[in-house]
Parts: structure tokens; sequence; C-alpha cells
């Protein structure tokens, strides 16, 4: 029992790291057509995220792969089920990743061009999907007993879908800002900073709006009306939310970014800890739902699972810290001139 | 449409795509990690620009590895449900080990390698690619490891109406998958040995920077001639365990359709399913067979008639694809032991240097090869006799898996040409010029 509670919350825990960490990858990706203006801007946009993109993405690897070992039932019914937008997300991220890196390896308009369009969608599309999959495992997916889905993927376009999709857009939007605000210099910088105040006014309302339907459209605050302890995860998220705007009031741009990480994380236990047990809750019949109970691994597994996590990924915030730490003055022209420099 | 066939053909495509970048990943991220170590100890600036020049080369082809990796792991849950919940209790755990002990690292020191020319001493930096290298070899360790427990299940029990671990050491410490690992790693230093020699070679014959391509040709054919004959001696080690644990790819592999001592290997035949039995079968060589895979001319080998029919793998692609991978890997051993001996009259051997230019694609043939033995040698089984490829996929229409299957074919088609244009442009353009760093 303890080792499925400790799985769950583990599990919530890795999609919020990705999303914390790929998020303002996404966010400056999907800014990068309207932030860079010149080819030396979209350069540095790129370069704020050069050497930390890849970790980061290592984070959905890393989630995917926990979900697969520790519940292998919902890895495979999540995963089959939403097949055709999950798809679309590993190519988004196949031709983001090769975008970085072929972008400038021909001096040709026409050729950046082509890269700087996949730029944008390899990371709006993955952003916009990810909330439309979360949204919809929120409110609960269409599947039976045996696993087998019933819906298809255009009714995952349903309002509360779809908003579940604007709001991770503008919650990566923010912290993506956020992140230039710390790596940019000048009149870039000077843009961002403005950037980041508008997005901030539109996330607020559409964070209350999603807050809102939630109530209507699922049921996950059931959790929070039976412990209303919980509330605070919410009012802390809401917390960080106005706390992004605060720093970045103050240029303190380090840590408005720590608060727009914070929203992340907390927007992710929302729905996580209204899901508890179920990770993967059927909309056909409550008791075909994938829960932390029935659909676990092994205690074995579990258990050898935990030790890896336990020791390793602490290992690797310690790297990815140092990595951070490491790259976290501006982008500088010597950085652009480098041969090895995206 | 079938969406068996359709997810079969999907995963077969995704994952050879992925193997033609991986093993040079693997590879030469140790040679170039050796060449900057190289430098920082002697501070010779022809290792310096020699790391750059194959570094920029490693990247690219980095790149491609990294962005299809990741579909691989998603397609287990996509395209094979009711394997992820048959076996996920032993296999998952592999995966997700593997991403967070190995590629972590990886993909995180590969940023600092790339960014950090100038942030740290030419010590550290080289300390940095000796992590990637590590990091990557150790992906692949786990994920053969993954791959052996397909080919030989062990550590587990059917429990729960699924394969649950009853025994992690055994699943780590699996002999073939200890086997996997020592032939396909090797394999990877292989491939980059063949592409530096390549290469290497390509400007030696244009008479351009024939200091630096001379050193990275002899270094690259130590790695070589070690390599492939490591590979060979596995391979062999491989040949004997297939034979005790999986009599029917043995037997596809050599299109052997009657149980019989004394075993023969054929040299060339034209294996025939329905009929069971050879077309043409010529340089029929007695004994050779049994000895291969028993160490024993005598040994009884057995056939594909002894064997279910709904139990045999497809005979024709196991049986060419172990042929020429043996038949190419023999050559690279051949090619490496006489450059040894022109090793040091390079630019006098312009002939064996045209060679090993047109071998680049040799052992990248061979690899994949390999895997189609290992792979399609393996069937109906995806899990050796624990559970048929037909009851592993997911439940989903077929037409869904079309579509991504046309969306697999275009997109890495186009990658992969854009990708190895790229390689051919930067590694054609040879490494900047001196005294500039």
């Amino acid at each position: 029992m303890l080792l499925q509670y400790t799985w769950f919350y583990l599990w919530g825990l890795l999609w919020a790291v990705f999303f914390m960490t790929d998020g303002f990858d996404f966010g400056i990706g999907t800014l990068y057509p309207f932030l860079g203006k010149s080819d030396r801007d979209k350069r540095v946009m790129i370069n704020s995220i050069g050497p930390l993109w890849d970790g980061n993405e290592v984070w959905l690897i890393t989630a995917g792969g926990v979900t697969f070992a520790a519940f292998p039932q919902v890895y495979a019914t999540m995963f089959s089920s939403l097949y055709t937008p999950l798809m679309l997300i590993l190519f988004a991220l196949i031709f983001r990743g090769v975008a970085f890196e072929f972008r400038g390896k021909i001096e040709s308009n026409g050729w950046k061009k082509l890269w700087d369009t996949f730029i944008f969608l390899g990371s709006f599309l993955p952003a916009l999907l990810f909330g439309v999959a979360f949204a919809n495992i929120f409110q609960g997916i269409p599947f039976d007993g045996d696993g087998i889905y019933h819906g298809n993927t255009l009714k995952l376009l349903n309002p509360y879908g779809l908003l579940g999709g604007v709001l991770f857009v503008l919650l990566f939007l923010q912290h993506g800002a956020n992140w230039l605000n710390i790596k940019t210099t000048g009149e870039l910088r000077e843009r961002s900073i403005l950037v980041s105040k508008k997005i901030w006014l539109f996330l607020v309302p559409v964070a209350v709006i999603f807050l809102i339907a939630s109530y209507f459209t699922t049921s996950l605050y059931e959790n929070y009306f039976k412990t209303p302890a919980l509330f605070l995860v919410i009012l802390a998220t809401v917390a960080a939310l106005f706390a992004t705007r605060f720093f970045i009031e103050k240029q303190l741009f380090f840590k408005a970014w720590f608060a727009s990480a914070l929203t992340i994380v907390g927007a992710i236990f929302f729905g996580v800890i209204g899901l508890f047990p179920a990770l993967f809750p059927s909309s056909m019949d409550k008791a075909f739902s994938l829960t932390a109970f029935n659909a676990s691994s092994s205690p074995l597994t579990l258990k050898i699972m935990l030790g890896v996590v336990l020791v390793f990924i602490p290992i690797v915030i310690i790297y990815q810290a140092w990595a951070y730490h490491f790259f976290k003055e501006p982008v500088t022209q010597e950085d652009l001139d480098m041969d090895e420099a995206y | 449409m079938d969406p068996v066939f359709l997810s079969r053909l999907q995963f077969a495509a995704a994952t050879m795509f992925h193997f033609l970048f991986v093993p040079l990943t693997l590879g030469i991220s140790v040679i170039i990690a050796y060449m900057e170590t190289k430098y920082a100890r002697t501070g010779e600036e022809v290792y310096l620009r020699m790391t750059k020049f194959w570094g920029k080369l490693f990247l690219i082809n980095f790149a491609l590895g990294v962005v299809t990796g990741i579909t691989l792991e998603f397609q287990f849950g996509t395209n094979w449900s009711r394997y992820s919940e048959y076996v996920g209790d032993v296999f998952g755990s592999l995966l997700a080990i593997e991403a967070s002990v190995a590629f972590f690292l990886e993909s995180t020191f590969i940023g600092i390698w790339i960014f950090g020319w100038k942030k740290m001493s030419a010590k550290a930096h080289a300390g940095v690619m000796w992590v990637v290298a590590a990091a990557g070899n150790l992906s692949g360790i786990w994920i053969l490891t993954a791959n052996g427990f397909m080919q030989n299940p062990v550590g587990y029990t059917i429990r729960n109406g699924r394969a649950e671990l009853t025994d992690f050491f055994a699943v780590l410490f699996n002999y073939h998958g200890i086997l996997e690992i020592l032939h396909v790693l090797p394999s990877g230093l292989l491939v980059s040995s063949f592409f530096i020699m390549g290469i290497s070679a390509y400007h030696l014959l244009k008479k351009q920077e024939i200091d630096l391509f001379t050193r990275s040709f002899k270094i690259a054919l130590f790695v070589g001639l070690a390599s492939s004959i490591i590979v060979a001696l596995v391979g062999d080690f491989h040949g004997v365990n297939v034979a005790k644990t999986q009599p029917a790819k043995l037997a596809a592999m050599e299109s052997h359709w009657e149980t019989q001592t004394r075993a023969p290997i054929v040299l060339f035949a034209i294996p025939d399913e329905s009929r069971e039995k050879n077309l043409i079968e010529i340089g029929s060589i007695p004994g050779i067979l049994s000895f291969l895979g028993f160490h024993d001319f005598n040994a009884t080998v057995i056939g594909l008639k002894d064997i279910p029919k709904d139990e045999r793998p497809p005979v024709l692609p196991t049986f060419i694809g172990f042929r020429t991978m043996v038949g190419i890997g023999t050559l690279l051993i051949l090619l490496t032991i006489y450059g040894w001996f022109k090793r040091d009259k390079l630019m006098e051997s312009p002939t064996y240097l045209k060679w090993m230019l047109f071998s680049i694609p040799l052992p990248y043939i061979a690899i994949e090869m390999g895997w189609v033995v290992s792979e399609v040698g393996r069937q109906p089984w995806i899990v050796y006799g624990v559970l048929k490829t037909s009851d592993a996929v997911s439940p989903i229409a077929g037409n869904q898996v079309l579509f991504s299957l046309i969306g697999f074919i275009i997109v890495y088609g186009m990658l992969g040409a854009l990708g190895f244009y790229l390689i051919s442009k930067y590694a054609k353009q040879g490494p900047e010029a001196a005294a500039t760093k």
C-alpha cells in the first residue's frame, strides 16, 4: 500500500519536473518567431537553452519509463489510447531537436526559415497537446475493462481539453519568457520583460477559469473536499503565480523563474492530487479506472525501482543544477561566435 | 489493415533507423574522448583540431540518434500495449533505469561539452567527453539487457496473469544479455573506426591535412583491428548460445531443414519455406554447422522440420542476414589486418585508401543485418517461449498505425537524407584552419 502510494506521487512528480524543465524550452520555442526579430535574436534565444534542452527532455523519457516500470498497465492503456496525439508530440519533438542542430549548418535563408518553423511547431504543439491530453485525463478517458479505447482523437479537443492546452501553453510561455529575462541582454531583454508581463495578464484569467471549469467537468475536487488541507496546494500555486509577477516587477528574474517553475509543478499537482488514486481514470465506468493499487507492478519491482530513483534522481538533480548554474550568465557575442553554438 | 504486421513494420523501421546513428555515437565518443585527452595532456594543437573536426560530425549524428530514440520507448506503449502489460514488471524497469542512470548523464554532459569549451580547463573538458562516452555506452548496456530478456527470459514467474520479477540479478547477469553487450558495444567502435578511416582516407587521397588525418587513421586502425576481432570472437560464443537456447533461430540462420548429426553449412542456398527445403544448395561442408553451434563436429543440430510450423521464424531474412553479417565481418578483419601492415606508408597506398573510403557503409550493413538475425530470428516470439508477437499488439485500429507508419517513413527518410548529407558535407569540408581557437 505504502509503496504504491509513494509511487503514485513519484509518478506525478516526475511528470511535473518534466514540464517544469522542458517547459521553458517549449515556451521559448513558441515565443521564438515573435520575439526573435533578427537572426542574432533568434540565435540568442536558442542558445539560451542550447546546453540544457536535451537534459530537460530526458525527464520525459524518465517519466515515461517510470510509468512503464511502476504502472505497466497504465503505460500500456494510456499510450495506446492516446496513440495519435502522442505520435504527433513525438514527431514534433523530433523536429525540434533536429532543428536546433541543423539550423546553423547551412548558410541560407530558406534553410534557416524552414528550421525556424520547426522550432516553433516543435515547441508549441507538444505544449498544447500535453495540455489537452492531461486535461482529458483529468476528465477521464473512454476505455473499457480490457483497456480498449472507445473514443477518437477529435473528441479530445473538447472545451475543457482545449482549455487545458491553452493553460499549458501560457504556463510555458511565462516560464520561457522568465528564462529569457535571465539569459538575454539589451533590446531583446527589454522586449522579453515586456512580454513576460503581458503573458501573465492572460495566464491569470485562464488559470482561474481552468480551476472553475475543473469543478464542473471533473471530479478532481472530491479529494480536496475530503481533506480540505489539500486546498493549500492550490493556494500555494496561486501564490507562486502572483510571486512570478512580483519578482518580474522587482527585476529579480531568477526568483521569477523559480516562481513560474513552482506554478507549473503546482498546476500538475493540482490534477495529480485530485486524481488520486487513479492514474488513468475511465469515463465509461469508475470500475475500469487504472489506479495506483490495481495497475502497479509487483512489490519487488516497486522496491527496486524506488531504490534506483531515490539514489539516482537526487544525483541527476545535483549535476543538472550544476549545469544550470554553469550556464546562468546571459548569452554573449563570444558564445555565439563559438563554432559549436547553434 | 493488420495492426500486428503494420506495428512490426513500424517498429522495425524505427529501430533500424535509430540504429544507423547509435553505434557511431557509442564508438566515436570514446575515440574523441581519447583524442581530446591527448590534447589536454600534450597541448598539441593537431589533437584539438582533430577533436573539433570529428566532434562536429559526431554531434550531427548524435542529434539524430537522440530524437529517434524517444519514439522507441513510447512505441512499446502505443503499439505493443499487451506486451507492455505482460512483461512491464521486468522490462519496464530496465528502460526506466536506463533513463535515470545513463541517459540523463549523457544528455546533460553533452550540453556541457558543446557549450563549455571556453568555460573550463582542457582537462576538465576532456573529462566531460569521457562522461558522455561512458554514459552512452552505459545506456547501451541497459537497453541490451532489456533485449536480452526478450531473447532469453530469466528471473521471472508467471503470476497475476503476467510475468513478474523474481530475481533482479538473474535479469542483470543474463548470459544472453551479456553476450549482446560484448558483441554490440565493440561493433559501435568498429563502425566508428571505419567511419574515421574512410573519411581520413578521403582527405589523404586529396593530400589535405596529412598529419591530422594520418594520426586519426592510425588511432582508428588500432580500434578497428581490436574491435573487429572481438566482435567476431563474441559472435562465435553467441552462435553457441543460440544453438542451445534458440534452436529455431540457428536452424533459420543456416536454412537447415533436417535434424542430423555432422550438420553441414551451405555456402549458398535459396530457402523454400513452403516446401520445407532449399531450392538450390551449393557448397555444402559437412560437420561445420555442428561445430559452430556446439564446438563438436558430430553434434546433432535440430532442423526446421522438427520445429512446429507456427514456431518457425521467417527463414529467408534470417538466413541472408546472417550470411551478410558474417561475410562483412570477415572482410572487415582482413581490411584492418592489411591496414596494420600499411600503417606507416598510407600515403603510398592509394588503392588501400580507396577501399577504406568505400568501406564506410560496410559495418553499418553488417550491424543492421545482425539485428535482423537477432530479432526476425526470434519470431514468432516477442519474448522467447513466453509471449508471441501476435498476442502483444495494442487493441488499436490498423489505419491509425498505417498513418503513423507513413509518417515515420516520410519523416525519417527526410531527416536521414539531410543528416547524412550534412555529415558528408562537413566531412568533406575538413577541419577548421589552424590557430583560430
